[in-house]
């Protein structure tokens, strides 16, 4: 599905998105008013210059457009493989678009993030993840890695991983397993504005966002450990 | 993986308030965490182990400490990333003095 | 030998355990959720490897000079460091108790490679919420702190959150990066980043390069005194400021301005001249003093 498409179904009052070295900026109408919309797009690796036009546009909205919510579009590959990108120090500038979306929640803005094809480990952290809430189409692949890579890496037969897969969602692939992990809220069929509106709602009326992923994933089944682990840690008195 | 378990008798050791750890998990090493036991003159062990079918090695390199060794009166779980029987008996001795040295 | 050499303790080659013992106060580290009351990981045991009680992190509180702080910290040498369902809720409960509880600071002493392969998804979804959790801790008025000069450095995942605390305090040996060269050179090539290439790698990845550059505040011996004292002098000079928007514009500049004069560069050495030094090469013979004095001669 091409990008225009998908903005077309979510935004079908109206959207002026730029495209520009796979960085999706612009803004789109709802029915509850005027959104931010940005991201990436063709599965893009993020360097240094796709995380800095991000983070621009993120710090241009909360200082022009005080409240106004964040759309994330999320399609990436992950980060840019390159020893000039790691010279800079690209978690860096990863770190720094992260702050930024943070900054706007803090600032009032609420925000969501829609996995439309690709979602891969530091590409997803900088941004989507970042958001109140992230979303993920029917078709769209979210991984840390794909499963004969890792097999490679751990030293694990491919077959199991592939057994084991299908009874655990804690290491394969797939937006299911990051439903059902707390990562991903819902999965929708399709792009579709009457998803988007009532995703915005949830979001404006969760303000000031909390992270709920550890609690989502436990009463979902698929992260039984982490909210227990967390509280305990949080909350056990420690001798003097 | 393989979990081994094991029962030595051995002479007590006098009882610690707090367990004591030693060594990590990581490539040719293990760790070992001694805890008070119910059984005054058995020393009851647990190994998990990432080398399978080494349990007779285990065995000899266990029942030798606990021979040699106040081990008594203790429980010691073991995670292992393939120590050697060498680094086994070094990280068991430091354990247990480790864990002596908090006695009261 | 002379004395200070003598006496030196290396952070590189210590454990968690121990580089906690010799950061705090002696005696004031309290453990929560100590190895004696917590399981190791079961999904690792699914996949028939062996766990560690600890699942390779350690927190609690203790002391540094006097002042109470939470610690969190990475055993590099389990599963290399990286942060799976259990160790990541450990960090995740410890920034957010440091909310509540508002401690001088939270030390973080970072050894880890990212995402733990064999439980990614949660290792992935646990690095965002430390993310968050570090900010949190950040904007509730507690500094953050890591500590990088393990093994395995900060790497994926756990180089972002460094980059997200207050601030990095670094040994030469220490790493900082996104990608590890291996990652790299199996995906790019090894023309694009030989990752054997031990003098290459710390050029572009290591704590001199990252000092020189301003993304580590500090350069420290690999001494775990020199981690103690450089963590006690950054508390007492550093006042964590307000999550703002100027703040960021400031940061947003300095990182685009940086990227336009250096985009093209793939070496340390080319850096490093930029910056004014004047002879690059020798760099890498300096001592941490030198370094420092070298530094601070630079032109701004």
């Amino acid at each position: 599905m091409s990008l225009n498409d998908i903005l077309d179904a979510l935004f079908p009052a109206g959207h002026a998105v730029a495209v520009a070295n796979q960085v999706i900026t612009g803004e789109a109408q709802t029915a509850q008013g005027p959104v931010a919309v940005l991201g990436t797009t063709d599965a893009a690796a993020i360097d240094h210059a796709m995380a800095l036009a991000l983070a621009s546009f993120v710090l241009d909205t909360v200082e022009r457009h005080p409240g106004r919510p964040l759309v994330f579009l999320v399609d990436t590959s992950g980060q840019a493989l390159s020893r000039g990108q790691e010279l800079l120090c690209l978690n860096g500038s990863l770190a720094h678009l992260a702050s930024c979306v943070d900054l706007a929640r803090r600032q009032g803005h609420p925000s969501l993030s829609l996995v439309t094809a690709n979602a891969v480990s530091g590409g997803f952290l900088s941004f989507g993840l970042m958001a109140d809430k992230a979303f993920a189409l029917a078709e769209a692949q979210v991984r840390v890695m794909d499963l004969r890579a890792m097999a490679r890496v751990t030293k694990i037969a491919h077959e199991r991983l592939v057994d084991l897969a299908t009874a655990s969602p804690i290491f394969a692939p797939g937006a299911e397993n990051y439903l059902r992990m707390g990562g991903i809220e819902a999965i929708w069929p399709a792009p579709s504005a009457a998803l988007l509106e009532s995703a915005l709602t949830t979001v404006r009326q969760t303000l000031p966002a909390s992270d709920q992923r550890m609690g989502v994933g436990l009463t979902r089944g698929g992260r039984q450990l982490a909210a227990g682990i967390a509280k305990i840690v949080q909350s056990t008195r420690v001798g003097a | 993986m393989e979990t081994l378990d094991f029962r030595f008798t051995s002479t007590p050791a006098p009882r610690a308030s707090d367990p004591a750890l030693c060594g990590v998990v990581g490539s040719g090493n293990l760790e070992i965490l001694v805890q008070p036991g119910a059984e005054p003159a058995t020393c009851v062990l647990t190994i998990k182990t990432s080398a399978r079918g080494f349990g007779d090695t285990w065995r000899a390199v266990l029942g030798d400490f606990a021979a040699s060794h106040p081990a008594g009166g203790t429980v010691i779980a073991i995670n292992d990333m393939g120590a050697t029987p060498a680094v086994v008996t070094l990280r068991l001795a430091q354990a247990l003095a480790e864990y002596r040295g908090g006695a009261q | 030998m002379n004395h200070a050499l003598a006496s030196r303790h290396s952070w590189f080659e210590a454990s968690a355990r121990t580089r906690l013992a010799g950061l705090l106060d002696a005696g004031s580290f309290r453990e929560i959720l100590p190895p004696a009351e917590s399981q190791p990981s079961p999904h690792l045991a699914q996949l028939d490897l062996p766990g560690a009680f600890d699942d390779g992190v350690i927190v609690g509180g203790g002391r540094l000079s006097g002042q109470s702080v939470l610690v969190a910290a990475q055993e590099g040498q389990f599963m290399g460091g990286a942060v799976g369902e259990i160790h990541g809720a450990k960090i995740v409960g410890l920034l957010r108790r440091a909310v509540k509880e508002k401690p001088a600071a939270v030390l973080f002493l970072i050894d880890s490679g990212g995402v733990r392969l064999h439980e990614a998804n949660a290792g992935l979804i646990a690095i965002s919420e430390i993310m968050r959790a570090v900010l949190e801790a950040r904007a509730a008025g507690v500094p953050v702190i890591a500590l990088v000069g393990g093994s395995c450095g900060a790497f994926g995942g756990m180089g972002i959150v460094a980059k997200l605390c207050s601030a990095i305090l670094m040994s030469e040996e220490g790493r900082l990066a996104l990608s590890g060269p291996e990652v790299i050179e199996t995906v790019a090539g090894v023309e694009e980043f030989d990752a054997k290439d031990r003098a290459l790698v710390w050029r572009v990845t290591g704590g001199k390069h990252r000092y020189l550059m301003g993304d580590c505040a500090a350069l420290l011996e690999d001494d775990i005194a020199a981690f103690r004292n450089g963590a006690a002098e950054f508390l007492a000079a550093w006042h964590e400021p307000e999550p703002g928007l100027a703040c960021l514009r400031a940061r947003q500049s300095v990182l685009e301005k940086r990227l336009a004069a250096y985009a093209s560069y793939r070496d340390g050495l080319q850096v490093w001249a930029a910056l004014g030094i004047a002879q690059p090469e020798t760099v890498p013979m300096l001592d941490r003093d030198s370094l420092v004095a070298l530094k601070e001669g630079l032109p701004t």
